[in-house]
């Protein structure tokens, strides 16, 4: 109990909740740098997935992509991006790790994006894109009337998957001298604070959850109607795993 | 301090082979390390799942808390796991191996219902039209039927692992994961670029090794994937 008590103690002291490392900066923090990281990752997976998915061709490379991805320890990753973009002189100064962790953290979403808009596309039914065809849609209108809305769900899914490791990486950042939510942690090793670390591990667990619940809520409303499945076959689909279910 | 951080970034070339050289038991000795952790974490994993996942199978009512936990387990980010377990377990193989399995159960347990519920109703059928007993259809004729999938998650789990097992290096294991750490520690960058691609090849060693043991022991699975 005593250790509970000072976790507690910790998160009650007023300072932890002030200036640039209080608790809500270094929040903020984190879910900008993990909406950033996501959004352009967006903006490099999505268009790939998609263009392959429509056209057919590259599958092999859209597969492959995320089981590549999944080789590469997100740790090592930040690490050589650390290196690669030289901080060596700035990480002494903590917050200067800004790039590296931005570039590692795109560099880990891209994966799954790809992968599952990919499979999106791909799994919209043929008959479906055919009767689109057949109603005299245009190439354009099929894909942006018919595939797109089928494929919105994994597309969705790819998202929250890369969101949630998104997250989660950001606080490793906290090692290559980033701030986020990872800092109290890693300052808490530092310091041997073993409440601060604690502290800090429960802030990043509740901060990953809430992500995953809100973005598989976001996936549900993504979802058209005729789509949805009923509600015990949904039980079936566990959080967390939209990409493996794709791979498996 | 800042200086030499400077130099060391400039002048340190990716990969001083004098250091590998003559650094080949450390190396050794961190490959093996993270071999061991990784497949501790897999077979203990599955030595969890297999039960709970015939029991997510064959009970709805335990589905859901079943995928509600290891999920919310598996949504956790290692490094908060890892340092939440620290004050309690300290720094140990204990504490790295409950956060590693951790992770491989939502894995293992949601691919065994997958394969499980995939066998044909039919199958199923004609194993107790030729007198299987509950438990005899669910070894002789469930399970194998169902180890692609299972074979399947095995390998995810196994490669999700071997990334993971390089952030226990923080709790004083890590196998790879120390070199890479010992790289970021002192900005050099030979141990950094080893356990990376010692890493990632192990990971692709292990995937390729079960798909081929998969291959080896369900042969029926092969006309299919050959199709």
């Amino acid at each position: 109990m005593n250790f509970a008590n000072q976790v507690l103690q910790w998160f009650l002291s007023g300072a932890h909740w002030q200036g640039d490392g209080g608790i809500p900066h270094r929040t903020l923090e984190h879910l900008a740098m993990s909406g950033a990281s996501v959004f352009t990752a967006a903006l490099i997976a999505l268009p790939i997935g998609i263009a392959i998915g429509h056209l057919g061709k590259g599958g092999n490379l859209a597969i492959n992509i995320s089981n590549i991805g999944r080789a590469i320890p997100s740790f090592a990753l930040l690490v050589l991006a650390a290196q690669v973009f030289g901080i060596a002189a700035a990480s002494q100064v903590v917050g200067f790790g800004a790039v590296p962790a931005f570039v590692a953290l795109v560099a880990l979403a891209v994966p799954p994006m790809v992968t599952n808009s990919y499979i999106g596309m791909r799994e919209v039914d043929p008959d479906v894109r055919e009767a689109a065809r057949g109603m005299g849609m245009r190439d354009r209108a099929v894909l942006l009337r018919v595939e797109l809305p089928i494929a919105l769900p994994l597309i969705m899914a790819g998202i929250r998957t890369s969101a949630v490791n998104v997250v989660a990486t950001a606080t490793l950042a906290a090692l290559v001298a980033w701030g986020g939510l990872g800092r109290f942690i890693v300052d808490g090793f530092g310091l041997q604070d073993y409440p601060m670390m604690f502290a800090g591990a429960i802030m990043v667990a509740v901060l990953s959850l809430v992500v995953e619940f809100s973005l598989a809520g976001a996936q549900r409303l993504t979802t058209p109607a005729g789509l949805r499945p009923s509600k015990s076959a949904r039980k079936e689909e566990p959080i967390g795993t939209a990409l493996d279910t794709a791979m498996a | 301090m800042l200086a030499a951080g400077v130099l060391g970034a400039i002048d340190d070339p990716w990969i001083r082979w004098s250091w590998i050289s003559g650094h080949v038991d450390v190396i050794t000795a961190a490959l093996v390390q993270h071999i061991q952790l990784t497949v501790i974490a897999v077979v203990i994993g599955l030595v969890i799942a297999v039960p709970l996942g015939l029991v997510a199978w064959r009970s709805r009512l335990f589905r859901g808390p079943i995928f509600s936990l290891t999920g919310i387990l598996y949504t956790i980010p290692s490094l908060a796991l890892f340092s939440a377990l620290v004050p309690f377990t300290g720094f140990s193989v204990l504490t790295a191996e409950i956060g590693l399995v951790s992770y491989t159960l939502l894995i293992l347990i949601r691919n065994i219902v997958v394969g499980l519920t995939s066998v044909p109703d039919d199958v199923r059928e004609a194993a107790r039209g030729m007198g299987f007993r509950p438990l005899a259809e669910l070894i002789r004729i469930d399970l194998p039927l169902a180890i692609p999938a299972i074979v399947a998650g095995v390998r995810i789990a196994t490669v999700t692992t071997i990334g993971l097992v390089t952030v226990t290096a923080l709790i004083g294991e890590g196998g790879l994961g120390s070199l890479i750490y010992d790289g970021l520690l002192r900005d050099f960058r030979t141990p950094l670029v080893v356990g990376t691609v010692l890493s990632v090849a192990l990971a692709f060693v292990a995937d390729l090794g079960l798909a081929g043991a998969q291959r080896l022991f369900t042969p029926w699975s092969r006309a299919r994937a050959t199709r």
